[in-house]
């Protein structure tokens, strides 16, 4: 329990999504000298995925690595008194509170404390809310009626009153990304959580973390321009930060990958609109006066990190039902691979016309070809060996849907010569949609559950 | 000179909104990217694949220019029909950008494979 204020802290990072690699957190924990160590798990739409999840069955909803993270990593963290922190709480925070119990008791672990962080899931509030999307300007009554979930990004508040409570691992469902980090460092430094200055260099280094492996070389090489070692054993950052703001992102010794000004750069700018207006529930933090400077291997200091208050809302994300999406695979090869694979696309589309499939959105794409950036990077007409035709469709019902795949494996015997290696699939499409709600109408809590 | 000789990128989505991050190998070379890597020559590359407007923000402090695509992820990551949501491979057709060869280069990277 921080009893007192610390002139220094250590953080790693565990996972920056939710099906992250396992092995590295493990490396934080027993080389790292770590005092806390984060999990973040929460892309976009894992919410609402979570809450359709928990709809079928109440007990779950949580992240579904949570309990094999937690075998991995529960006891060496509690034996060095490194705290874990993590928003793998999802749609169903409780839930993943007494999963977490389940785990120590499961490891023979005799005591432990458990904070879960409640409050972000605002569904009900929001039933009876409008306000326009942040995305098209739309009401928010367009989507109302398929809502099933309503959660807000919750601050570094939140998080630093559950590691106050002196708990050895803190749950929560939505929190901002950075603020899972800033939340420790409010708690382990004693800064306030309207001290600006600290806000700003604390935003930056919780901005760096929080996509783990993307600031130690991951996301990053180019072989022959931007060379990275041993990336197959990436290892995951760790940030020091001082109670004065001084601060750096290193890795555990002997890990894979690199720390560099390159890296940290990149990282700083990712997801980044405008660099001086970087929203967070905590401040409105500022990029512009960010430098690093390389003070030895594999460890990047950073200063400069600014703020000024923070906004009078918390961004909400909404996630509705969407329709479905199907989708067919069907591969060519050899001479006219391209031309074949064309034909069939053009096949798809007129069948699902004669079947009359309502499709509110047909896509065909050349895999291999023009897939990814449509055709406006090529530069020559050469002809791939190999072309995998892809066509999606997005449906309001799953039979329309479905009938997408249907027609692409039809062309087994019904289309050009040589198809092969198909594929086909069919999901419920979740969307995700953005409001402001002001703060007031939000209430936090912090939920014990011990051993 | 293709710009990945000089910069190198990374790709972010939010919503149906994209950046695309241009960092200068050598922190000198900021006023090349600064005049060489317009607006223009952006919306050039990604032509059809980037709807909406596109700003630019710059970045001294690091050496580096920050472009914001804006509806550029066919609808929005998380109900998108491409095979890239996220736009991921974006960064990609960035850094393919062809630049008029400089008088000045401090941090040029030529392909050493």
């Amino acid at each position: 329990m921080p009893a007192s204020s610390q002139s220094k802290i250590r953080i790693g990072c565990g996972a920056g999504y939710a099906g992250d690699r396992w092995e590295p957190a493990l490396e934080c924990v027993e080389r790292g000298d770590i005092g806390y160590l984060v999990y973040e798990t929460l892309a976009e739409r894992t919410i609402a995925l979570g809450q359709l999840e928990k709809l079928r069955d109440p007990a779950r909803g949580y992240n579904p690595m949570l309990e094999a993270r937690l075998r991995l990593t529960l006891k060496p963290a509690l034996a060095r008194k490194i705290r874990i922190v993590s928003n793998m709480g999802a749609a169903n925070p409780l839930a993943a509170g007494e999963a977490v119990l389940r785990v120590a008791r499961e490891l023979g672990i005799a005591k432990l404390k458990v904070a879960v962080v409640l409050g972000d899931d605002v569904t009900d509030l929001v039933r009876n809310t409008d306000a326009p999307l942040m995305e098209n300007g739309e009401p928010l009554e367009t989507i109302k009626p398929m809502m099933v979930s309503a959660n807000a990004y919750l601050g570094a508040d939140a998080v630093a009153a559950a590691l106050a409570t002196g708990a050895d691992v803190v749950i929560t469902g939505r929190v901002a990304d950075p603020s899972l980090f800033v939340g420790c460092m409010l708690d382990g430094l004693r800064w306030r959580d309207d001290d600006y200055a600290r806000l700003g260099q604390a935003t930056v280094a919780g901005h760096l973390m929080e996509c783990a492996g993307q600031v130690t070389g991951g996301y990053f090489a180019d072989p022959g321009f931007k060379d990275v070692a041993n990336l197959a054993r990436l290892g995951f950052p760790i940030c020091e930060m001082h109670a004065d703001g001084a601060a750096f992102i290193t890795k555990p010794e002997g890990s894979g990958g690199a720390v560099t000004l390159a890296t940290c750069k990149e990282q700083l700018l990712y997801e980044v609109h405008d660099p001086v207006r970087y929203v967070t529930p905590d401040c409105v933090a500022d990029f512009s006066g960010v430098k690093f400077s390389e003070s030895a291997h594999d460890h990047v200091a950073f200063s400069g990190g600014r703020a000024t208050p923070r906004t009078a809302t918390y961004k909400v994300s909404v996630g509705y039902r969407a329709g479905y999406v199907g989708e067919g695979h069907m591969a060519y090869a050899g001479p006219g691979a391209l031309n074949r694979a064309r034909l069939a696309g053009d096949i798809v589309r007129e069948r699902l016309a004669l079947r009359n499939i309502k499709l509110d959105e047909l896509r065909v794409d050349l895999i291999g070809h023009s897939s990814l950036h449509s055709d406006v990077s090529r530069s020559d007409n050469a002809e791939p060996y190999e072309i995998r035709l892809r066509v999606s469709g997005r449906a309001q019902n799953k039979w329309d849907a479905a009938a997408v795949g249907e027609e692409v494996q039809t062309l087994y015997t019904n289309g050009p010569y040589g198809g092969a290696s198909d594929f086909m699939q069919v999901k419920e499409v979740v969307g995700v949609r953005s409001i402001l709600l002001d703060r007031s109408l939000v209430k936090t809590e912090v939920r014990m559950l011990s051993l | 000179m293709k710009l990945r000789e000089i910069a190198h990128c990374r790709a972010g989505d939010k919503g149906n909104t994209l950046n695309i991050s241009v960092i200068a190998h050598d922190e000198r070379d900021f006023r090349l990217l600064q005049d060489q890597v317009t607006v223009e020559r952006v919306r050039g590359a990604y032509g059809a694949l980037v709807k909406g407007k596109i700003d630019r923000y710059e970045l001294p402090n690091i050496g580096a220019l920050n472009f914001v695509l804006h509806d550029a992820l066919a609808g929005g990551v998380t109900t998108s029909l491409s095979s890239d949501p996220h736009g991921k491979s974006f960064s990609a057709i960035m850094v393919a950008i062809d630049l008029p060869e400089p008088e000045v280069v401090y941090g040029r990277k030529i392909n050493n494979e």
